[in-house]
C-alpha cells in the first residue's frame, strides 16, 4: 500500500499517528508545503485519502482538487471541517474516531463544572502565589445538586449525564426531538433549557443549525448566576456576546475548552477568576490519543483492503 | 446554668470560627443561647477561663482552635463540644469520654462537598487543567502550539483510605467515571462490593490512584509513609482531602521532586497555611487551601445544624449528631 498518496491536513504533531500512517502509506504534510497549489497540481493522482482532525478536515476547495480523493478520515469525531455534502456527491468515504474518546470528553466536562464552581485553578494560584498566609480563599459554590442542562444527548451528552448523576444532580436536555427512553426532562428549545438549569454543557454536533446555538438570548436566559461549559466547538457559541456577558457579569462564570479561532483566546477572559479556559483538549490524553490515531489507520487500512470500514460516516 | 445579665446560657469559642468570617457570625447565632469569645479578651487563656467559663457548659470548636484536656481541666462544668469542623482531631476524644463530655460533629453535612473536591483534584491532576488553563493565560497556546498529552481517568483503579461518609461519597462518584473502586479502612464494611485491603500499602500497589479520605488519629499519623508512596508508584497519584499529617509530607514532596510519583491533588498540609516551596515549580500537583467546605451551602448548613444541636443541649433533649466511635 506504500505507493498510495494520503494528504495529512493537520499539523503533524502526533508521532505514533504519522509513524503509522509512514509505515503503510505515502504520507503528505499539508502543512509543511508551501505552494499548496501547486503541490496539490502535481501530486493529485497519487492522492487517495485524506487525513484531517478537528482543525483542518476537507473543504469542498480541496475535494474538488483531489479527483482520486476516495475515503478523507479523521482524527476526531465532530466532522464540521469535512464537507460531507460534497463527499455523498462524490462517493468519497469518510470516518470519524466516535466511542473511543466519549470518557475523556465526559469527563472534562465534569473537571470545567468543578473548576470553575470550586475555582480549582484559582485557588492553586493563590495559594502558589502565597496569600493563603494571609488569609482563607472566599467561599465557592457547592456542584453537587446542582442542576445540569445538556444541549444534545447523544453519546458524549449521555456520558456527561451519567457522570453529574452520581453528584446527584438533576439533568435536563435539548435535543433536535425528544428522545423516548430517557428518563431525564427534556426541554423543547435551547433558552427553555437555558431558563431551567444552573450549568449549560454544549455536547452536539457543529452543523449550520447549531451554529451560534448559544446566543445572547441563551446566555441571558442562563442569567448571572448560571455557568457555560463548552466542550463541542467554539463556533456552538456566539463569542463576543459571551465575552461581554461574562466581562458585564450578567453570566455567572464558564468553562471552555473551545473557541472561535483556535489558538487564539479573547483577552479579555485572561483577568475573569470565573472562568476556566483550556486548549482544546478534550479527547488529549495519552491512551485515547492513540486509540483515535488506531481507529484511523484502521479505517484507512479497511478501505484500500476492500474490508468494512470500522467507523463509517458517509 | 451559666448565665449573663441576659439569661442566656453560654457557648464558650476559643478564636473566630472561619465560617463566621465567610458566612458571618448570624447564621450561627440563636434566642436560645450566647457566644462568650475567649478571643476578643486581652486576657491570657487560662486566666480567662478561670476568670469567666467555670460554669460554661458548652464548647463550639473549630479546626483552628485545639480542645484539650489542659484546656477541659480549667472547665469543670463543659458537658458537650460541637464541633464546625468535619474532623475531630483537634479534640481530646478520650479526655471527653472520660469526663463523660459529648462532642457533636458535622454529619455528613459537608460530605457532598468534601467528595466533589477530591474528586474535582482527581479530574485536575490527570487532565492537567490547572495547568493548561495556565497555558492559555499565559499566551503559550498561540506561541507553543498544543498542550502535552494528559492521563485517561477512566479504566483507572482508586484505592480509597478511610471508606466513611466521605470516602464512600468519593467511590459513588468516581465509578460513574468507569473508575475501580478499593479501599482500606479499620474494618470491611458489609456493604459495599468494592474490594478491601487490611492495609495501605498493599492497596497503593494494587492502585494507580489513593484518595485520603481516613479521620487524623495517632494511627493515621504518616499513614502515608516511603514504603506506601514507593508501593503506589511512579505512574501513581495522590489527593489528600483528610488532614496534611496522614502523610508523610517530606517524603512526599521528595518523591514529586524526583519523579517517584506522578502527581498530587493537596486540599491539606502538615502545617497549614505553609506548602512546601518545591510543589510550586511543579505542574503535576494541584494545591487548594484547605477550603474543601467552604461552599456557602455547607456553611449555610452547618450553621443551622450547629444551632440545632446548641439548642437540643440547652433543652435537654437529645444532640443532632453526637459522634460515637464505631
Amino acid at each position: 500500500m506504500e505507493s498510495i498518496g494520503v494528504l495529512m491536513t493537520c499539523p503533524p504533531t502526533y508521532p505514533y499517528l504519522v509513524e503509522e500512517l509512514e509505515k503503510r502509506f505515502t504520507l503528505y504534510k499539508f502543512q509543511a508545503i508551501q505552494d499548496k497549489a501547486h503541490f496539490l497540481n502535481t501530486h493529485k493522482a497519487a492522492i487517495r485519502a485524506v487525513v484531517g482532525n478537528s482543525g483542518f478536515g476537507a473543504d469542498a476547495e480541496l475535494i474538488n482538487m483531489l479527483p482520486n480523493l476516495e475515503i478523507v478520515s479523521s482524527f476526531s469525531v465532530g466532522l464540521d471541517k469535512v464537507d460531507l455534502a460534497k463527499c455523498k456527491e462524490r462517493k468519497i468515504r469518510v470516518t470519524n474516531t466516535p466511542d473511543v474518546l466519549t470518557e475523556d470528553v465526559a469527563d472534562l466536562a465534569i473537571g470545567l463544572m468543578l473548576a470553575v464552581l470550586r475555582r480549582l485553578c484559582e485557588s492553586d494560584r493563590y495559594v502558589r502565589s502565597g496569600k493563603w498566609k494571609r488569609g482563607d480563599y472566599k467561599l465557592t459554590t457547592k456542584f453537587s445538586g446542582k442542576t445540569v442542562g445538556i444541549i444534545g444527548l447523544g453519546r458524549i451528552g449521555m456520558a456527561i449525564a451519567k457522570r453529574a448523576g452520581a453528584f446527584s444532580c438533576p439533568i435536563n436536555y435539548y435535543t433536535r426531538t425528544k428522545k423516548p427512553d430517557v428518563n431525564y426532562k427534556y426541554y423543547p428549545s435551547v433558552v427553555e433549557l437555558a431558563a431551567n438549569c444552573h450549568i449549560l454543557v454544549v455536547a452536539c454536533p457543529l452543523t449550520e443549525e447549531t451554529r451560534h446555538i448559544v446566543n445572547r438570548e441563551v446566555i441571558d436566559a442562563l442569567g448571572p448566576k448560571g455557568v457555560l461549559i463548552n466542550i463541542g466547538r467554539g463556533p456552538h457559541v456566539d463569542e463576543p456576546e459571551l465575552v461581554s456577558a461574562l466581562v458585564e457579569g450578567r453570566l455567572g462564570g464558564a468553562g471552555l475548552d473551545v473557541f472561535e479561532n483556535e489558538p487564539h483566546v479573547p483577552e479579555q477572559l485572561f483577568a475573569l477568576e470565573n472562568v476556566v479556559l483550556l486548549p482544546h483538549v478534550g479527547s488529549g490524553t495519552v491512551e485515547t490519543r492513540q486509540a483515535m490515531a488506531d481507529l484511523v489507520v484502521g479505517n484507512l487500512e479497511a478501505h484500500f483492503l476492500n474490508k468494512p470500514l470500522l467507523t463509517p460516516v458517509v | 446554668m451559666a448565665t449573663d445579665q441576659e439569661g442566656l446560657p453560654e457557648v464558650l469559642l476559643f478564636m473566630k470560627p472561619p465560617a463566621f468570617v465567610l458566612v458571618g457570625e448570624q447564621p450561627f447565632t440563636s434566642d436560645k443561647f450566647r457566644y462568650l469569645k475567649v478571643y476578643e479578651s486581652p486576657l491570657p487563656l487560662d486566666q480567662f477561663l478561670l476568670t469567666h467559663a467555670q460554669s460554661v457548659q458548652a464548647i463550639l470548636s473549630s479546626g483552628g482552635a485545639p480542645v484539650t484536656a489542659d484546656i477541659l481541666r480549667l472547665l469543670p462544668a463543659v458537658r458537650v463540644v460541637v464541633t464546625t469542623s468535619a474532623g475531630l482531631n483537634q479534640i481530646d476524644l478520650p479526655e471527653c469520654r472520660r469526663r463523660g463530655i459529648k462532642v457533636a460533629n458535622t454529619g455528613d453535612t459537608y460530605s457532598a462537598d468534601v467528595a466533589d473536591m477530591a474528586v474535582g483534584l482527581l479530574i485536575d491532576v490527570m487532565r492537567k487543567i490547572s495547568a493548561s488553563d495556565g497555558y492559555v493565560r499565559q499566551r503559550r497556546w498561540s506561541t507553543e502550539g498544543d498542550f502535552p498529552l494528559a492521563s485517561k481517568l477512566g479504566g483507572k483503579r482508586v484505592g480509597v483510605v478511610g471508606l466513611g461518609n466521605i470516602g464512600c461519597e468519593v467511590a459513588k462518584r468516581l465509578e460513574a467515571f468507569g473508575c475501580r473502586i478499593a479501599y482500606n479502612s479499620r474494618k470491611p464494611k458489609s456493604y459495599v462490593s468494592y474490594p478491601f485491603y487490611p492495609n495501605v500499602c498493599e492497596l497503593a500497589s494494587n492502585c494507580d490512584v489513593l484518595v485520603i479520605c481516613c479521620a487524623l488519629t495517632e494511627q493515621t499519623h504518616h499513614l502515608i509513609n516511603k514504603k506506601v508512596l514507593s508501593a503506589l508508584g511512579k505512574d501513581g497519584i495522590i489527593v489528600n482531602i483528610g488532614r496534611g499529617p496522614i502523610i508523610d509530607e517530606k517524603e512526599m514532596v521528595r518523591c514529586l521532586v524526583r519523579g517517584e510519583v506522578a502527581g498530587a491533588g493537596l486540599d491539606v498540609f502538615e502545617n497549614e497555611p505553609d506548602v512546601p516551596k518545591e510543589l510550586f515549580s511543579l505542574d503535576n500537583v494541584v494545591l487548594s487551601p484547605h477550603c474543601a467546605v467552604f461552599t456557602r451551602e455547607s456553611l449555610i448548613n452547618v450553621s443551622e445544624l450547629v444551632v440545632g444541636n446548641l439548642e437540643a443541649f440547652f433543652s435537654n433533649k437529645p444532640l443532632l449528631s453526637e459522634y460515637a466511635d464505631d
